[in-house]
């Protein structure tokens, strides 16, 4: 017997829950074929500013969580990414057209580099920060801390999943919260992301995924003045040298698009991006 | 529309005609329970509906300036110092010092003994109760719970006056309301007013807060809104900030009900606060809404209708900069107190 299929309708992840687009709209994502897929939520500024309110207000708890419970947690989601790996490969293989081979190696390496930033979390400081020689009594202390709220425009060529998760991983290390523009022709493992960390401990808010036109909602996100940084990494094909622009109306740290096999590549350079050097003085002991 | 000859009695007169005798407990009761009941499913689905309106574009940016027109900037806490109250009134003055043309709040409303500090920080821009300058609000009568003796309460009325309070919020006795005794409530609230007359014989504005959240029913906000009207208030406010539920869009509706119907019977306009719980422009602009289509646009000028907040400023304040500069403000570009 021929029975229905159910196709899913991909929401928004904004502040742990998954609301549709306020603006009502979606989009056919097709296979690379260009058979229907789903539809997947079609995100509008007011999706990015709502994504924003929430990733402020998770800020506190996520910058403020110790390095040590910050790698756990990042390490948990490697955990249920492994779990989940069945669905992403399957996602990937109808989205990018890849085959059951391509598409498992791009899932390992995304698990693989997940790790790898989860175990920065509590060792960056230690490369980055320094005790400063200084010629005085005082200790002279230089550590990184995480710049804020950064908007996220993702890699939109292939390897959506591989693409998104070299993304978020290093901003999310050191602290900093995230608002991320997902790949607009393959979002699906964009939000299956989204669904593994929602049942994750990641607090709900510390990743915020819209979908939708970049090309729409990146202007928004530039010129944000609750936006502490951006990372163009994905927009190559947008106007990035306007939204650099406007970026620096409000003193955004921006990192430009990057294309071709090594963009994104893990990077201790891409966790010390969006952090901020904080020194501090303090007077040694007299004994 | 013709005048009823009410409208043209002394305002105690006005109450004993409407009430039929003497404020008693009897008399008062007889009178609020012979006032219709609420439909509540209805009340609710009205203020629902109301709250749908969409206010963009150039409507927006007048309710925008409106609304900020219309705050009771409010500081409560009993860690409030002369400091805390010199940075209310700072902002109070220019809300947003990064757009001089942005309206100054109507008022700034702070604890009876802060008055003095408040008067002295406004300086030459106090209004004194005129339209030009900002008002100093005061909440007296044994502020939030109300559980003191009338004597205290009074004294606490005349201390506020007498340090320059323009405006008095006064709480009423809930537990003597729930009880019944109408006529204790009505009389205090008269014996407030009184307390209210300067030196000079003029009078500061009284508000009387009927803390809705305690009062557990519409049908007993709408009595006490009629008891607060009746015994001499010029202003209803719906809660002292202090419990929850706060200010609600339903309660809201109901005691403008109550205010376009004293309006239609005396000719009298008796102005609304809401208080508490407002805290995004969104919900400020339902509560335009709701007043313009209940009691009329007239209503929409701070001698007839406040918001008492302290968080709403800053979510107007960073609505009035998206629209002016095009993109999204965050909170680091307005003040935090």
């Amino acid at each position: 017997m021929n029975r229905l299929a159910i196709p899913k309708t991909y929401k928004l992840y904004i502040g742990g829950k998954f609301p549709r687009s306020e603006s009502g709209r979606v989009y056919e994502v097709l296979s690379h074929k260009g058979d229907f897929l789903a539809n997947a939520a079609k995100g509008s500024r007011k999706d990015a500013r709502d994504a924003v309110v929430a990733a402020r207000s998770a800020l506190g708890g996520w910058a403020g969580a110790t390095a040590y419970n910050r790698g756990q947690v990042l390490y948990r989601i490697a955990e249920l990414l492994e779990g989940r790996r069945a669905q992403f490969i399957d996602e990937i293989m109808s989205c990018e057209g890849v085959n059951a081979a391509g598409a498992s190696a791009q899932v390992d390496e995304a698990i693989d580099r997940w790790v790898w930033y989860a175990g920065w979390a509590d060792k960056y400081v230690q490369v980055a920060g320094n005790a400063n020689p200084v010629s005085g009594p005082f200790f002279n202390l230089s550590v990184p801390e995480p710049t804020g709220v950064v908007a996220i425009i993702a890699p939109q060529g292939a390897e959506s999943l591989l693409g998104l998760v070299s993304a978020i991983a290093p901003a999310l290390v050191a602290g900093n919260t995230v608002v991320v523009v997902a790949n607009e022709n393959a979002p699906l493992s964009a939000i299956s992301l989204g669904e593994v960390l929602a049942t994750s401990d990641v607090p709900g808010g510390v990743v915020n995924i819209v979908t939708g036109s970049p090309a729409e909602i990146a202007p928004w996100l530039a010129t944000h003045a609750d936006v502490n940084a951006l990372d163009l990494v994905g927009a190559g094909d947008l106007d990035w040298v306007e939204l650099q622009i406007s970026a620096a109306d409000t003193l955004k740290r921006v990192l430009p698009p990057e294309v071709g096999a090594d963009a994104a590549a893990p990077a201790l350079s891409r966790i010390l991006a969006f952090t901020e050097l904080k020194t501090v003085w303090h007077t040694k002991a007299i004994l | 529309m013709t005048q009823s000859p009410l409208a043209t009695y002394q305002p105690a007169q006005r109450a004993l005609a409407l009430i039929g005798g003497e404020a008693t407990d009897a008399n008062l009761r007889r009178y609020l329970h012979g006032i219709p009941g609420i439909d509540a499913v209805g009340l609710e689905a009205r203020a629902a509906d109301l709250g749908t309106r969409s206010i963009k574009t150039s409507s927006k940016r007048w309710a925008i300036d409106t609304i900020i027109g219309l705050i009771d900037l409010t500081t409560l806490e009993g860690a409030d110092t002369p400091g805390k109250v010199r940075s209310l009134v700072a902002k109070a003055l220019l809300p947003d010092p990064g757009d001089p043309g942005t309206p100054r709040v109507a008022a700034v409303c702070v604890y009876g003994d802060m008055v003095g500090s408040a008067v002295t920080a406004l300086g030459s821009a106090h209004a004194a109760g005129g339209t030009s300058g900002v008002n100093v609000a005061a909440v007296a009568t044994a502020f939030p719970s109300g559980r003191a003796s009338l004597a205290i309460k009074l004294a606490d009325v005349h201390d506020a006056v007498a340090a320059g309070a323009d405006e008095i919020d006064m709480v009423i006795d809930r537990g003597a309301f729930l009880a019944g005794r109408f006529g204790q409530v009505y009389d205090e609230i008269v014996a407030v007013k009184d307390a209210c007359r300067r030196a000079d014989g003029s009078m500061a504005h009284l508000k009387v807060i009927l803390e809705t959240g305690e009062l557990n029913t519409y049908d007993n906000v709408r009595r006490a809104s009629w008891l607060a009207i009746l015994a001499g208030g010029d202003f209803i406010k719906t809660s002292t900030g202090k419990v929850a539920p706060a200010a609600t869009l339903p309660v809201t509706l109901s005691m403008l009900e109550v205010v376009r119907d004293w309006h239609r019977l005396t000719g009298v306009r008796i102005g609304v606060k809401p208080a508490g719980g407002i805290r995004t422009s969104k919900d400020a602009i339902k509560y335009l809404v709701t007043v313009a289509e209940t009691v009329g646009e007239e209503w929409l000028t701070p001698h007839l209708f406040r918001f008492g907040a302290s968080s709403l400023l800053n979510d107007v304040l960073l609505q009035r900069q998206k629209m002016t500069t095009g993109h999204y403000s965050g909170p680091d570009y307005v003040t935090i107190d």
